[in-house]
């Protein structure tokens, strides 16, 4: 920052003017995820409008498995403590602290996106595809672009993890890390919705009630 | 040695061509969007055209049926999307820095980006004319209609994944936006100091933020219907296509006010500035600029009376439809307001200000005689919704962005645009649109529907058709009076100083056109209308009117260095959607060039973060 502000000469002071002092990227980041919650909200809207809606089965009464994905949520939510510690880390400057967590984080979040593979893969030779139905078709959308959200996080860690290696993660820029577990801890959150209606409230679903 | 200096400006050109193509600079992306969007403008005009020309006289064989779904497909969308909403887009990008004295927008690679994938979206939607696929859906894309069975080629395609395109691009525009008017205004400017302009525009970018997730949703569900086969809105396996009327209108109700509150804020900066007081009723403007923003989210199904929601929503919607008409009703009583007793100047962009005044009221009160669902019943996907639309965005937007654009030409070119052409394009657009559109009312009420390619003469319709595409030939004319202005003008107009009008606006205290800077100093703000702050003080002090801010060395100035990435990582955006048009199966992967295409924009988003702001110079 200061050989910037020295190229610029007389006009570099008031390049910093700010008027809420708000970093620009970080609330370019908070509004970005407020809009992701329409984003979501739709998607959830969707899938809550045809619940029990579904003219074949399989029924989510069917395959869903309750006890598998608790764990998987247990992880994703663990992997935000880890977040929280690689920034701690970071402000630290504790580089051995942020490579682990940041790692760690990332990892967690990979364990995830594995039991979401391995659950798609069952439900799809139970004969659950994107087309079977409309739980197919809502389900798989809904928690598939969860999934591309989780994911597109993992590689934004793993690029952090070996930018740790060239230096440039530290106190001075901890701002990279904190906005990128802003991003993380918003797609857990959006989990939390997911798996309470998905599979705690909807996961007993069958289909429509058979009039006569 | 002629061929050396043919080589030498080819160079240049290209050198030239490549500056553009790197830009971040918001005054070039803000002329880039405007000259884009104004030939979007044209384009949709002529498809217009085609069907005033069909629908001339009974009975005629212009186009086929087919065709002429595909002209109010694409003259709907491309006037919404890929016109009127750039054309805002444009004013946003050159004005808003200016006005609230800032030097670029907060991210202007963005920015870049925003516009480059605005071009994508052009490009892509437009290709289906290439290919022989356009889209004929109508702009809102009804299923069933839409969807596979009923639209077999890839027109639908090409509408729904371009129109994704056009929506990354306004959403990312809308969050750079927000923040550049949160955290980037003068020293001073307090937002109740800022031009109505800036705060319309600032409603406009949340409204833009918040709505455009929602069309995404359902963007993707439609597509998905149409390429992985899922059953979104099939009825034949329980979805519902009301779902995607909802999903389109809770984007669609905002979305008319992204089109018009822009406008609006235009001409409340042009009524103080050629009437010279201020504004009349500033809060009461600001406060029902976002009222209108809140309520626009709950008005949607007041598109949908006829689908049969039950009487409690239809009532909801009409009462709430009916409340949003006050805060509109306040603004024109202000405007009117800021009139009484000024001293008005006739000036081109205050004659188009008036005009917006008057034509958006007839638009105004069509809109509420179907805002009450009974005689909505009556009007729904008749003459009469398109008389609406087209008093509310051509005598509103268009006449308000026609507005703006003789008011800020001066600052962007350094040249005034002819002042006599002005009023011949003025009054002569004034007599085409109510000849064009006043019509359509009572066709309306005389039963015709929309969308019909043609008419049995026993119906009635002959001579209100004709004289409607009688009035399409005069807006044709004055468009070309416009056309003609704006090339002569650029060539040998009078130079306009950098304060034509004696404007309150802060855009006026620096040189026309703006230095790449904008600002060698940032100003300070005192009050409202900043520049008639200082003049004034100049006045009373007996000192002499201050000039322009000063030029200094560019390279003194802190600005943003140019990056071609943002264009590249919109050129990986278009392979990407592209991808998704020609189905190569390669082992088990159906779409490799949308996988070659998102492998582009992870490179481009790398690059992008990895490049440093400025670069070190001199080091």
């Amino acid at each position: 920052m200061a050989q910037i502000a020295e190229s610029t000469g007389h006009h570099g002071a008031e390049e910093e003017h700010n008027c809420t002092g708000i970093d620009h990227r970080k609330l370019l980041m908070w509004v970005f995820l407020s809009t992701d919650c329409l984003f979501f909200g739709a998607l959830i809207s969707t899938y809550m409008v045809y619940r029990g809606q579904s003219l074949v089965g399989p029924y989510p009464v069917d395959i869903i498995n309750i006890p598998i994905t608790t764990i998987s949520t247990f992880v994703l939510l663990c992997s935000s403590f880890a977040m929280v510690m690689a920034l701690s880390n970071t402000n630290r400057d504790n580089l051995k602290g942020i490579r682990i967590w940041l790692a760690g984080t990332a990892i967690m979040g990979m364990i995830f996106i594995g039991f979401q593979i391995v659950e798609f893969t069952e439900f799809a030779m139970e004969g659950l595809l994107l087309s079977t139905n409309l739980f197919g078709t809502t389900f798989f959308t809904l928690t598939g672009f969860h999934g591309a959200h989780v994911s597109i996080g993992i590689v934004w860690l793993w690029v952090m993890f070996y930018q740790s290696f060239k230096g440039k993660v530290g106190s001075k820029t901890a701002l990279n890390v904190e906005l990128c577990g802003l991003y993380w801890h918003f797609v857990d959150i959006v989990w939390i919705v997911i798996f309470t209606l998905l599979y705690l409230v909807g996961g007993f679903d069958a289909g429509p009630p058979i009039v006569g | 040695m002629a061929t050396v200096a043919s080589k030498q400006s080819q160079n240049s050109m290209l050198s030239n061509i490549w500056g553009w193509i790197t830009t971040v600079d918001h005054k070039r992306i803000g002329i880039l969007y405007g000259v884009t969007a104004f030939v979007m403008f044209l384009v949709a005009g002529i498809e217009a055209g085609i069907m005033r020309w069909q629908l001339s006289m009974p009975g005629l064989d212009v186009v086929s049926p087919d065709v002429y779904n595909q002209m109010f497909t694409m003259h709907g969308t491309t006037m919404v999307f890929f016109a009127i909403m750039p054309l805002n887009a444009a004013f946003f990008n050159y004005i808003i820095p200016l006005a609230i004295g800032a030097r670029d927008v907060a991210f202007p690679r963005l920015n870049a980006f925003s516009y480059w994938t605005f071009l994508a979206a052009v490009l892509f939607m437009n290709f289906g004319f290439v290919v022989g696929a356009v889209p004929d859906g109508g702009w809102f894309a009804y299923a069933p209609l839409s969807e596979q069975p009923y639209s077999t080629n890839q027109g639908m395609e090409f509408w729904s994944i371009g129109l994704m395109l056009a929506a990354v691009s306004s959403a990312v525009a809308g969050l750079n936006f927000i923040v550049t008017i949160v955290n980037l205004r003068a020293p001073g400017m307090s937002l109740m100091r800022m031009p109505v302009f800036i705060w319309m525009s600032f409603v406009v970018q949340i409204l833009l933020a918040f709505a455009i997730p929602v069309i995404a949703v359902g963007l993707i569900e439609l597509t998905m219907d149409r390429l992985f086969g899922t059953v979104f809105f099939k009825p034949s396996a329980g979805g519902d296509p009301i779902l995607w009327q909802h999903l389109f209108w809770i984007f669609g109700h905002p979305e008319v006010y992204i089109l018009i509150l822009p406008p609006m804020g235009i001409i409340s900066d042009v009524l103080p500035a050629f009437s010279k007081k201020p504004l009349f009723g500033y809060p009461f403007i600001v406060f029902s600029g976002i009222a209108i923003g809140l309520m626009g989210w709950a008005v949607w199904s007041h598109h949908m009376f006829t689908v049969g929601l039950g009487p409690i929503a239809v009532s909801v919607f009409t009462i709430t439809t009916m409340l949003i008409a006050v805060p509109t009703g306040v603004k024109i009583f202000n405007w009117i307001g800021t009139l009484w007793g000024g001293s008005i100047e006739y000036k081109t962009p205050m004659l188009f200000a008036v005009g917006f005044i008057a034509m958006f009221i007839i638009g105004g009160l069509s809109g509420v005689s179907h805002a009450v669902a009974p005689s909505d019943y009556q009007q729904q996907d008749t003459y009469y919704i398109i008389a609406h639309i087209h008093y509310v965005l051509f005598g509103g937007a268009i006449l308000g962005i026609f507005s703006g654009i003789y008011f800020w030409f001066p600052k962007v070119t350094g040249k005034l645009l002819n002042e006599k052409l002005g009023k011949y394009h003025f009054w002569i657009t004034f007599v085409g649109m109510n000849l064009t559109f006043f019509p359509m009312h009572y066709l309306g009420m005389n039963g015709m529907p929309r969308r019909i390619y043609t008419y049995a003469t026993e119906y009635g319709w002959d001579n209100l058709n004709a004289l409607s595409s009688f009035g399409y030939v005069i807006l044709f004319i004055a468009m070309v009076i416009f056309i003609v202005n704006v090339i002569t003008s650029l060539k040998s107009g009078e130079d306009a100083g950098h304060d034509p009008w004696n404007a309150p606006g802060l855009e006026w205290t620096i040189a026309s056109p703006p230095p790449v800077y904008n600002f060698s100093d940032l100003p300070v703000v005192e009050g409202r209308d900043p520049y008639w702050i200082i003049k004034r003080r100049a006045i009373a002090e007996g000192k002499e009117l201050p000039g322009p801010q000063a030029l200094v060395d560019p390279s003194t100035v802190h600005l943003p260095d140019p990056s071609y990435w943002p264009a590249f990582t919109s050129l990986g955006l278009l392979i990407f959607a592209t991808g998704f048009m020609i189905e190569i199966p390669v082992w088990f992967v159906k779409y490799p060039i949308a996988i070659v295409g998102g492998l582009l924009v992870f490179v481009g988003i790398l690059a992008w973060s990895n490049e440093p702001i400025t670069r070190e110079k001199n080091h």
